[in-house]
C-alpha cells in the first residue's frame, strides 16, 4: 500500500523545519553582520600612504570599498570602485574620512614609521613624528630617534593622568559633595526659623574649611597639570602640515606597518579593554561605555527586584484568592493586553505618575532644602527601573500564573490534608513548584526591558551622567541619579552625533555588548531555574 | 516467585483472619448492651451493626456536586482503634466519603454538604472548627500518589515541620520512622536529599504513607493506598496497617476484596452514593445479607 505522505504529517514537518531554519539564518545573519562590523573596530590596521594621479597625497586607514554610485541610478552599475580612507587629523581637515576613486590611485605604498597617535581630543592623528621638546628645549628629532623617547614618556603621562583623576573624582569630589550637604543643613535651619544663628555660623565655618581644603587640592591640581604639557611633541602630515601637542593629550601610540600580528592583539584587547571599562570621550564616539554598561545592568538588576515580588504576588492572587469569576476573567485580559501597550506610553504615564506624582510630592515633604532643585521629583534610575518593572510585569503574572495552573491539584490538597494552611500550602508547594515558570517569566521581562529605550529617555536616561548611580558617599546608592544606558547610548551615538561616519563602527560594538548583557543576563536567570528544576522535578519534566 | 509469594500472603491472611473473627466476637459479647440503646437513636439505618465506641459518628450526610448528590443519606459509626475497609464499585461515592472525615471537599467550588459528621463527639463541620487542626488529626493518604516536588527527607518532615518541630534531631527520628513504617527505608536511606519525583510511583505511594504517619494522625484515611503497589510493598503495607491499628483508626478504601478481607475488622459495601451493607468484614464476606453485596463482594458484579 502507498504511504500518504501528506495525512502522516511529513509536509508539515518540513514546514516546521523550515521554519525555524529561517528564524536561525535571520537571527545569524544579524549577529554576524554586528560582530563583523563592531570587532574589527578595535583592530589597528595598517597605515596606506595613497598617491594620486595628480600628485597628491593621502595617508591613513582603508576603511572601506565600494561600487562607485551614479547620480540618479538607484543601484550602482559602474564598474569603478571607490575607497574609503580614514584620515583622521579633524583638527587640520576638519573631516576624519575621505572617498578616493580607484582608477585616480597612482600607488599605495605602507611606510615602516607611520605613526597613530589616540588622543583624548580630535580623534586620531596620522602622519611621522618630527621632534620632541621638553620645557621647549628638543630632546629628541627624526621619527628614529624620537619613537623610543616618546614610547617611554607615555606611561609617565597616563600615571599622571590617573593622578588627577583621582583627585578630582574622589578628592574634589568628596569636597563639593561636603559643601552641598553643609549648604543644604544650612538651609534646613533658616527654614526651621528657630533661633539657631550660632549653628549655622558653625556650619559656615566648616564650609570655609572645606573650600580651604578644595584650593589645596585645586593647586596640586595645576601643578600637574603643568607637568602633562611639559613635553610636546611635532608631528608632520603627509601634506607637509606640521602640529604640535602636547604629549599629556595622547592615549596611544603606535606604529602598526613595522607590528606583528602578537603586537597588534595586544592594542586590540587594551582598546577592547578601553571600550568595555573606560569613560566616554568626545561626546560619547571615543572612549568607553563602562558607565553605559553599569547604568543598564543595575537597571535591569533593579527591575528584577520590583517586578519578581510584584508580579508573583499579583498573580498568585488571581489564581489563589480572587474568587474567579467574570471580573478576574476581565483582570486578566486586561493584563495580558497591558503587555501590548506601547512602551512610550509606559513612560508618559511615570513621567506623570513617578516623577511629578510620587517624586515631587517626596521632594516637597523631605528634600524641601534643596528646592527648586528637584531630587526624586526628575527622571532618575529608580523611575526608570520601575517604569520598565511595570511595562514587564504583565509577562511575569501571565508566567506565573500558569506556572500556578501546573501544580497538581492533588500536590495542593496533599499539603492542605496535612494540616497545613492555604497561606503555608502557597508559600511552600506552590511557588516552589512554579518556580522555574517564574524565572521563565523574569527571564523574558529582562529581555525585554533591556531592549528597550523608548520610556527611557524620558524617564532618566542622559547622554552623559557625572556620576554612577553607586559610589562611596553614603547612601552609596543613589537612585535618585541619571545614568546611561547602551540603547540609548546606540541612538544617540547614531543619530546624534556630530561624527556619524567616526562613531559608526562604535554603534556596532555597543550593540554587540548590549545583546552580550542580555544573553549574559539572561544565562544567569536560566542557570538558577535549571538548577531549580533538577532540585525539584525529574530531569526533563 | 511470584506464586509463592503470594500462597505466602494467602497463608499469612488465614492466620490473620482467625485473629480477626475472635476479636470481633469477643467485641459483640462485651456491648451487646450499649448496642441495643444506639439502635433506638439510630433508626433510620439499611443496616444492624452497632458500634460501641465510635471515635468517627456520620449522621444523614449527602454530598451534591453542583446539584448533582455524590454521597446520599449517609449513616455509619467507625470503630476507634480499628481498620474499616470501604468497598463498592468505582465512582459510588468512597473517595468523596473519605474525603468527608477532612474536609477536604470544602475546597471544591460548588459542593454542597449536609448532616453531620462527629469525630470524637466534636461535630467537624462546626463553625468554630479549625480545619487544619482537624487535619492534622486525620490523616490522608491519596488515591494517587502526591508527593511535593521537595526531596525525600522535605516530605515526610513537612508535617511535623507545619506542628511547630525544628529541633532537626527529633525530624531526623521521625523522618527515619515513618519511612521505616512504610517499608521505604532501606531503599531511601542514602538519597535523603534527592527529589521525591525521582522515586518509582510504588514508592512515591509509600512516600505519601510516611508523610501521613509522620504527624502521627488519630485517624488515617487510606484511598486504596496499595492499587500501585507489587505484592511484597502490598504485604508491608497491610502490616502496617495491622500495627497501626492498635492505636489509630483507620479507614481504608480498596477495590481488593482479599486485602480488604484481610486487613479490615470492618466493611462498608457502597453503591451509588449509599452504604448498601455495614458490618463486621466476616459477615460482609462470608454471610452478606444484601444480595448486591452478595454479588459484588464474589466477583459476580456487573
Ligand atoms: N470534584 C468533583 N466534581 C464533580 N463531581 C465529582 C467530583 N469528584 C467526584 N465526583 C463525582 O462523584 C461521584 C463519586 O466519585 P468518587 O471519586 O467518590 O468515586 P470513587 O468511589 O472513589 O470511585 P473510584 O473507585 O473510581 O475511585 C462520581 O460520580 C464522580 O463523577
Ligand atoms: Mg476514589
Amino acid at each position: 500500500m502507498k504511504k500518504n505522505s501528506w495525512k502522516s504529517g511529513d509536509p508539515f514537518i518540513w514546514l516546521t523545519g523550515l521554519s525555524l531554519v529561517f528564524s536561525l539564518i535571520m537571527i545569524g545573519g544579524l549577529l554576524f553582520l554586528i560582530m563583523y562590523k563592531g570587532l574589527g573596530f578595535f583592530w589597528p590596521s595598517d597605515i596606506a600612504v595613497i598617491e594620486l594621479n595628480d600628485g597628491t597625497y593621502y595617508m591613513g586607514e582603508i576603511s572601506n570599498r565600494e561600487k562607485k554610485p551614479e547620480p540618479g541610478e538607484a543601484v550602482a552599475k559602474n564598474k569603478d570602485s571607490r575607497i574609503q580612507l580614514k584620515i583622521g587629523n579633524r583638527d587640520l581637515y576638519g573631516l576624519d574620512f575621505k572617498w578616493i576613486d580607484e582608477n585616480q590611485i597612482k600607488s599605495i605604498e605602507y611606510p615602516k614609521d607611520a605613526v597613530v597617535l589616540e588622543r583624548l581630543e580630535w580623534g586620531n592623528m596620522y602622519g611621522f613624528i618630527k621632534g620632541i621638546r621638553s620645557d621647549g628645549t628638543t630632546i629628541a628629532t627624526g621619527n628614529v630617534e624620537s619613537w623610543p623617547v616618546l614610547k617611554s614618556l607615555l606611561p609617565k603621562t597616563h600615571e599622571i593622568h590617573k593622578e588627577i583623576k583621582r583627585i578630582e573624582k574622589k578628592k574634589i569630589g568628596d569636597i563639593n559633595y561636603n559643601i552641598s550637604q553643609l549648604r543644604l543643613q544650612i538651609r534646613k535651619l533658616e527654614l526651621e526659623r528657630g533661633e539657631n544663628k550660632s549653628s549655622i555660623k558653625k556650619l559656615e565655618e566648616k564650609i570655609e574649611d572645606q573650600n580651604k581644603l578644595f584650593q589645596e587640592e585645586e593647586s596640586k591640581l595645576t601643578s600637574l597639570y603643568k607637568q602633562l604639557n611639559q613635553n610636546r611633541i611635532t608631528i608632520s602630515t603627509i601634506d607637509g602640515r606640521e602640529k604640535e601637542m602636547s604629549i599629556g593629550t595622547i592615549v596611544r601610540a603606535y606604529r602598526p606597518n613595522s607590528m606583528s600580528i602578537f603586537e597588534k592583539l595586544l592594542i586590540y584587547f587594551s582598546k577592547l579593554w578601553e571600550f568595555v571599562s573606560g569613560n566616554p570621550r568626545e561626546a560619547n564616539t571615543e572612549g568607553g561605555v563602562f558607565p553605559a554598561i553599569f547604568g543598564t545592568v543595575l537597571m535591569v538588576v533593579i527591575m528584577s527586584i520590583v517586578v519578581l515580588p510584584f508580579g508573583v504576588l499579583a498573580a498568585l492572587y488571581l489564581r489563589e484568592y480572587a474568587k474567579q469569576g467574570l471580573l478576574v476573567r476581565i483582570v486578566r485580559i486586561c493584563v495580558n493586553n497591558l503587555a501590548g501597550v506601547p512602551s512610550i506610553v509606559f513612560g508618559i504615564f511615570a513621567v506623570g505618575f513617578f516623577i511629578y506624582g510620587i517624586g515631587g510630592t517626596i521632594d516637597s515633604l523631605f528634600f524641601k532644602e534643596s528646592l527648586p532643585t528637584p531630587t526624586l521629583g526628575t527622571g532618575g534610575i529608580l523611575w526608570a527601573s520601575l517604569t520598565l518593572a511595570l511595562l514587564t510585569v504583565p509577562v511575569v503574572i501571565v508566567a506565573t500564573e500558569e506556572g500556578l495552573a501546573a501544580v497538581p491539584r492533588a500536590v495542593k490538597e496533599g499539603s492542605l490534608a496535612l494540616g497545613a494552611t492555604k497561606f503555608e500550602t502557597t508559600w511552600k508547594v506552590m511557588i516552589p513548584s512554579a518556580m522555574p515558570a517564574i524565572l521563565t517569566g523574569v527571564i523574558l521581562a529582562i529581555a525585554r526591558a533591556t531592549g528597550e529605550v523608548a520610556p527611557l529617555m524620558i524617564t532618566g536616561v542622559v547622554k552623559l551622567a557625572p556620576d554612577l548611580p553607586i559610589d562611596s558617599h553614603f547612601p552609596f546608592i543613589h537612585l535618585e541619579r541619571k545614568f546611561m544606558h547602551l540603547g540609548f547610548h546606540i541612538y544617540d551615538v547614531g543619530f546624534q552625533s556630530p561624527n556619524v561616519e567616526a562613531a559608526k563602527p562604535m554603534i556596532f560594538t555597543t550593540t554587540l555588548l548590549l545583546i552580550l548583557i542580555v544573553v549574559i543576563l539572561n544565562l544567569t536567570a536560566i542557570i538558577i531555574r535549571n538548577y531549580l528544576r533538577k532540585k525539584y522535578t525529574l530531569p526533563g519534566v | 516467585m511470584e506464586v509463592i509469594l503470594n500462597l505466602a500472603s494467602v497463608q499469612g491472611n488465614i492466620l490473620k483472619y482467625n485473629q480477626i473473627l475472635k476479636k470481633s466476637d469477643q467485641l459483640i459479647k462485651q456491648n451487646l448492651e450499649d448496642k441495643k440503646q444506639d439502635s433506638i437513636r439510630k433508626e433510620g439505618r439499611s443496616h444492624q451493626l452497632e458500634i460501641s465506641d465510635p471515635i468517627v459518628e456520620i449522621e444523614n450526610l449527602t454530598l451534591e456536586y453542583d446539584g448533582k448528590p455524590a454521597i446520599i443519606d449517609i449513616l455509619i459509626d467507625i470503630p476507634k482503634n480499628h481498620a474499616t475497609a470501604v468497598i463498592g464499585p468505582s465512582g459510588c461515592g468512597k473517595s468523596t466519603l473519605l474525603r468527608c472525615l477532612n474536609r477536604l471537599n470544602d475546597l471544591i467550588d460548588g459542593v454542597t454538604i449536609e448532616g453531620s459528621v462527629k469525630i470524637s463527639g466534636e461535630d467537624i463541620y462546626d463553625s468554630n472548627i479549625d480545619v487544619t487542626e482537624l487535619r492534622k488529626r486525620v490523616g490522608m493518604v491519596f488515591q494517587k500518589s502526591n508527593p511535593f516536588p521537595k526531596s525525600i527527607y522535605e516530605n515526610v518532615a513537612y508535617g511535623p515541620r507545619l506542628s511547630g518541630i525544628k529541633n532537626s534531631t527529633d525530624l531526623d527520628e521521625i523522618v527515619e520512622n515513618s519511612l521505616n513504617g512504610a517499608a521505604l527505608w532501606e531503599e531511601v536511606k542514602d538519597r535523603l536529599g534527592e527529589s521525591a519525583l525521582s522515586l518509582s510511583g510504588g514508592q512515591q505511594q509509600r512516600l505519601c504513607i510516611a508523610r501521613a504517619i509522620a504527624v502521627e494522625p488519630e485517624v488515617l484515611l487510606m484511598d486504596e493506598p496499595c492499587s500501585d503497589l507489587d505484592p511484597i510493598a502490598t504485604g508491608k503495607i497491610e502490616d502496617l496497617i495491622t500495627e497501626l491499628k492498635q492505636n489509630y483508626t483507620i479507614v481504608i478504601v480498596t477495590h481488593n476484596m482479599q486485602q480488604a478481607a484481610r486487613v479490615s475488622d470492618y466493611t462498608a459495601f457502597m453503591y451509588l452514593g449509599r452504604i448498601i451493607e455495614y458490618d463486621i468484614t466476616e459477615n460482609i464476606f462470608l454471610r452478606p445479607t444484601n444480595k448486591q453485596t452478595e454479588d459484588y463482594v464474589s466477583g459476580k458484579f456487573g
